[in-house]
């Protein structure tokens, strides 16, 4: 018999540990999962976490890419999990997202084709002022109506996406298109375009950004009072009333954050990797940010690593699925198993397991 | 831009070629294929992945094949691509519009790996070519029916994104319901995607409460026949990319079928014999791309009769579906008398013709 037993105090041990071992029980689910399919499963997970990053044939080409794609998942992740430790939860980064990019896309598209220095900082701006504001209806809602911010901020996903569609056809269409969906290509203006920092490194302004918020953040939660306030708000809401933490500010202020860190990389995106404001541009950043920012235990480095471990996954899955034939499913769950696995292994960190020998019950 | 279909004015009708230099004789190939969704039972990419499995029939051990489902277009299609051409593909296929940039950029690095782009427009290197297929053929045969099947005189169309390839579409399936019944009446949804069943449900349901009983739809999901298999007959419809056949021989009563096999199997073994170059091939019902499904009993033999003959004067070649006199919705002249489309015109085709009530949203 097995019982649960309440930890007086959360585990520290486990609470770094369940992450590592999410990943393994990932990886022999996943092999047991890539076995029944029919293939070898120590092949998928090697070609899933090992070539690209080691393979000769692919190495050189995926390592940077990993960057491209951890990039846009960190800076999101970072800020959503301000508002995640404060028990705000913001889970329509996928629409700040968009809206970052179409506000920064906008402003870039209307000096074409001038060409000063100034142009891409504007579209910075602008483009976090997009985020900012989407993220605002969601908080303002709260505040004043006391919705819920879960619901309001998810399917405001879907209005920006139907925003996202209007502006590919209409507003921010490329007049030199012929007629297509789709803006101009703002990688081939220079003036707007996020090109790599270091040809060959992967390094755009957008990895920049992730990795001066990760920093950013760290010092915010170690060591200044909003840090302080808002780890307290999420721990023990009553005390952090008594404490003078106004809710509605605290409210307002992570959504601010989470969501102009979420137009940020949606600028950086469209500007730089995707080039193009597009009916298909957003591909689910801000829903897999969710699974990064809990992966990394809402810790600033922890988010980094896990960034870095889902690139990997993305990356190492688009492998698998050409050099193995594996169903885009397969990956697909494969990467569902990850946040399967961390919650339910959460448990041990504010649970202990108990072998009972006899059946006494102590209770 | 979900995938597929946008051609430029810049491209010209018939398997046109470039003459870029024929590559050597390969004794095997690895043909690798990107597709925009998940292969399913049945719908575009589905179609495309027939298309693998007649090459893999057609060549055998000689040809090694490669694929990757639902990659989105955009930065990620330029990475998986950059990946494929990396582990040794020789001709790599990408099959849906929204690939067109990032297939440009990786056939630049890659000059030895040829690069075929469907319902694209963009041939920036020697070994990027273009394919795509004339379903406005199939909707010819489509509007024919619908003109004398239905019997409100509303017909429907669900549209997936107001492009030049789905305008195409609606102004051949109307004119040909026009002229074998005067009085028909035509309403357009734009439902803004290729996929989503539960939207082109609701496309459906509101065009049936309008009194539509002729439903086509350019979207690639099976609930428009869905709905209609509901009204006990009273509605019919027609299969789309895939042929359907599950809600045969009504509502499903014809379908157009998108055919790649051929293209394909014509294209690695050009690459395999050393004939290969660089082409911009837009071929329909005659040449096999464009196959029209079986038209059911579910429709008398006269309307079925004139719909086959339609379907076999454009596969013999002796008529053209934009064939004038025709006029733009504004009422000024189109075609002259006899006048036939040149592709140009079609490809960038941005209006209605003559008779169709409402506008292209822009």
């Amino acid at each position: 018999m097995f019982i649960l037993e309440k930890r007086p105090t959360p585990s520290k041990f486990w609470a770094w540990g369940t992450p590592f071992l999410a990943v393994v029980l990932t990886m022999i689910a996943g092999s047991i999962m890539f076995a029944v399919l029919g293939k070898n499963p120590f092949e998928a997970i090697r070609t899933i976490f090992w070539d690209p990053l080691f393979n000769e044939q692919f190495a050189a080409y995926s390592r940077p890419q990993l960057l491209v794609k951890a990039g846009p998942l960190i800076l999101i992740a970072i800020g959503l999990s301000l508002g995640f430790r404060a028990g705000i939860w913001n889970i329509g980064a996928e629409g700040q997202y968009i809206m970052g990019a179409i506000f920064g896309a906008g402003v870039g598209l209307a000096f074409y084709p001038l060409d000063a220095f100034y142009i891409f900082p504007l579209m910075v701006i602008a483009g976090a002022a997009g985020g900012l504001l989407w993220a605002m209806i969601p908080a303002i809602l709260k505040t004043r109506f006391s919705t819920n911010e879960i619901l309001v901020s998810l399917l405001l996903v879907y209005v920006a996406e139907n925003i996202l569609a209007s502006m590919s056809l209409g507003l921010l269409r490329n007049p030199e298109g012929g007629g297509f969906p789709g803006s101009r290509n703002l990688s081939q203006y220079d003036a707007a375009a996020n090109h790599e920092l270091f040809a060959g490194t992967g390094m755009h302004w957008g990895v920049v950004a992730a990795f001066i918020a990760v920093i950013a953040s760290y010092i915010l939660l170690q060591r200044h009072m909003l840090g302080f306030q808002i780890k307290l708000a999420g721990q023990a809401p009553r005390a952090a009333r008594f404490a003078g933490v106004s809710p509605n500010k605290l409210v307002v202020l992570c959504m601010a954050i989470s969501g102009a860190l979420a137009g940020l990389a949606g600028v950086f995106e469209v500007s730089g990797p995707a080039g193009q404001i597009s009916i298909d541009f957003n591909v689910g950043y801000g829903f897999t940010a969710i699974i990064v920012a809990f992966l990394g235990r809402l810790n600033p480095i922890g988010i980094l690593l896990a960034g870095l471990l889902m690139a990997l996954t993305y990356i190492g899955g688009e492998l698998a699925q050409f050099m193995l034939g594996l169903p885009s499913a397969a990956i697909q769950a494969f990467q569902g198993m990850l946040l399967f696995f961390l919650l339910a292994v959460d448990l041990l960190s504010n649970y202990r397991i108990r072998l009972m020998l006899f059946a006494k019950e102590a209770r | 831009m979900k995938r597929r279909t946008l051609l430029a004015s810049a491209a010209m009708g018939v398997a046109l070629t470039f003459g870029g230099a024929a590559q050597a004789q390969m004794d095997s190939a690895k043909a690798c294929f990107v597709y925009v969704g998940p292969i399913g039972d049945g719908g575009w990419t589905y179609q495309h992945h027939q298309g693998l499995l007649a090459v893999e029939e057609a060549f055998g051990d000689k040809v090694e094949t490669a694929y990757q489902e639902n990659v989105p277009e955009g930065a990620d299609a330029e990475r998986v691509l950059t990946q494929m051409a990396l582990s040794g593909c020789n001709i790599i296929f990408t099959t849906s519009f929204g690939y067109m940039d990032p297939t440009n950029a990786v056939a630049a690095k890659f000059p030895n790996v040829m690069f075929e782009h469907a319902t694209g427009y963009k041939r920036d290197h020697p070994n990027v070519s273009t394919y795509n297929a004339r379903f406005y053929e199939g909707r010819a045969v489509q509007g024919t029916i619908a003109g004398r099947m239905t019997k409100s005189n509303k017909i429907g169309y669900i549209a997936s994104f107001p492009i030049p390839e789905v305008i195409m579409g609606i102004n051949s399936y109307f004119t040909h319901a026009r002229k074998v019944n005067p009085d028909v009446e035509l309403s357009v949804i734009w439902a803004y995607t290729w996929f989503d069943p539960a939207k082109e449900a609701d496309a459906a349901k509101a065009m049936i409460e309008q009194g539509v009983d002729v439903i086509a739809s350019h979207t690639d999901s099976t609930a428009p026949l869905a709905e209609a298999a509901k009204t006990n007959g009273a509605v019919i419809g027609f299969g789309q990319a895939s042929d359907m056949s599950e809600y045969s021989p009504s509502p499903r009563v014809s379908s157009i079928i998108d055919n790649w096999a051929p293209y394909y199997v014509k294209r690695v073994g050009a690459l395999l014999d050393g004939s290969y170059e660089q082409v911009d091939a837009w071929e329909g019902i005659p040449g096999g791309e464009v196959l029209i499904g079986e038209i059911t009993d579910a429709i008398p033999a006269e309307v079925k009769a004139e719909a086959e003959a339609i379907r076999d004067a454009i596969a013999n070649g002796s008529y053209h579906p934009f064939t004038g006199p025709l006029n733009k919705q504004d009422g000024s002249a189109w075609l002259g008398d006899g006048e036939v489309s040149d592709d140009g015109t079609l490809l960038g085709m941005n209006f209605y013709v003559e008779g169709i009530k409402g506008d292209i949203p822009q």
